[in-house]
């Protein structure tokens, strides 16, 4: 029974890693790369090391290999956040068939900061309060 | 019957490697520099699966350490690589 739950579980993280890999290789645009490769592959070896967690009957090897996905879980989205947000604004460009653009004019070349985030928020209380005081 | 150790042999090691060169291929190919980072960090993510896959063949729980600092590394030099593209761009 437990074998046939470590080869489920094996099977489906390798496969996913090379589901992975063959995105990273025929996808069109860097962003499409980015998006396929991450998720994929943190869960690939997130199963993997499952696998790892159940084969030893050891405390200390299941520890490891859930500090393990923990910290995979935790850094994969910052480190992939962080190098999408650098490609940006060196201009990478988007693939031809990309359709919504909604960083476009947003970022401020200069200081690197979104653009209106407070201005926005301060115009909503404006329209708010115009609307209740038109309401009232 | 197939035993577990010759799947993780024939089947799960053989999967791994031909994800490693396919994602080489990439690392080569790559026409921006962003495109080699994200290489580069899906190839130490599937070393790390590779080591967990040979640390449950060989029995060897030490292995499992590697894959701990490893990841640190992945983490780390991708952080690094954004920050310095990202400063790249202001001079």
């Amino acid at each position: 029974m437990i074998e046939i739950i470590l080869a489920v579980l094996s099977t489906v993280g390798a496969l996913s890693i090379l589901f992975a890999s063959i995105g990273i290789l025929r996808m069109p645009d860097f962003y499409l790369r980015l998006s396929v490769t991450v998720k994929a592959s943190t869960l690939g070896v997130g199963l993997l090391l499952i696998c790892a967690a159940i084969m030893f009957p050891d405390v200390s090897v299941t520890t490891k290999a859930i500090a393990i996905i923990f910290f995979l879980i935790i850094t994969a989205p910052i480190g992939a956040h962080m190098i999408g947000r650098a490609a940006y604004f060196t201009g990478t460009p988007l693939w031809k068939g990309t359709i919504v653009n909604e960083l476009e004019g947003m970022y401020d070349q200069e200081t690197h900061e979104l653009e209106g985030e407070e201005d926005d928020d301060q115009d909503d209380n404006n329209t708010s309060s115009d609307a209740k005081t038109d309401e009232g | 019957m197939i035993t577990l150790e010759a799947y993780f042999d024939y089947v799960i090691l053989p999967i791994l490697s031909i994800s490693v060169m396919l994602v080489f291929i990439r690392l080569f190919k790559g026409p921006a520099v962003v495109d080699r980072v994200v290489a580069l960090d899906l190839i130490i993510t599937i070393g790390i699966g590779i080591i967990t896959v040979y640390s449950i063949r060989s029995n060897q729980e030490v292995f499992l350490d590697v894959a701990i600092i490893l990841a640190l590394i992945a983490f780390l030099g991708t952080v690094a690589f954004a920050y310095y593209i990202e400063k790249q761009k202001d001079d």
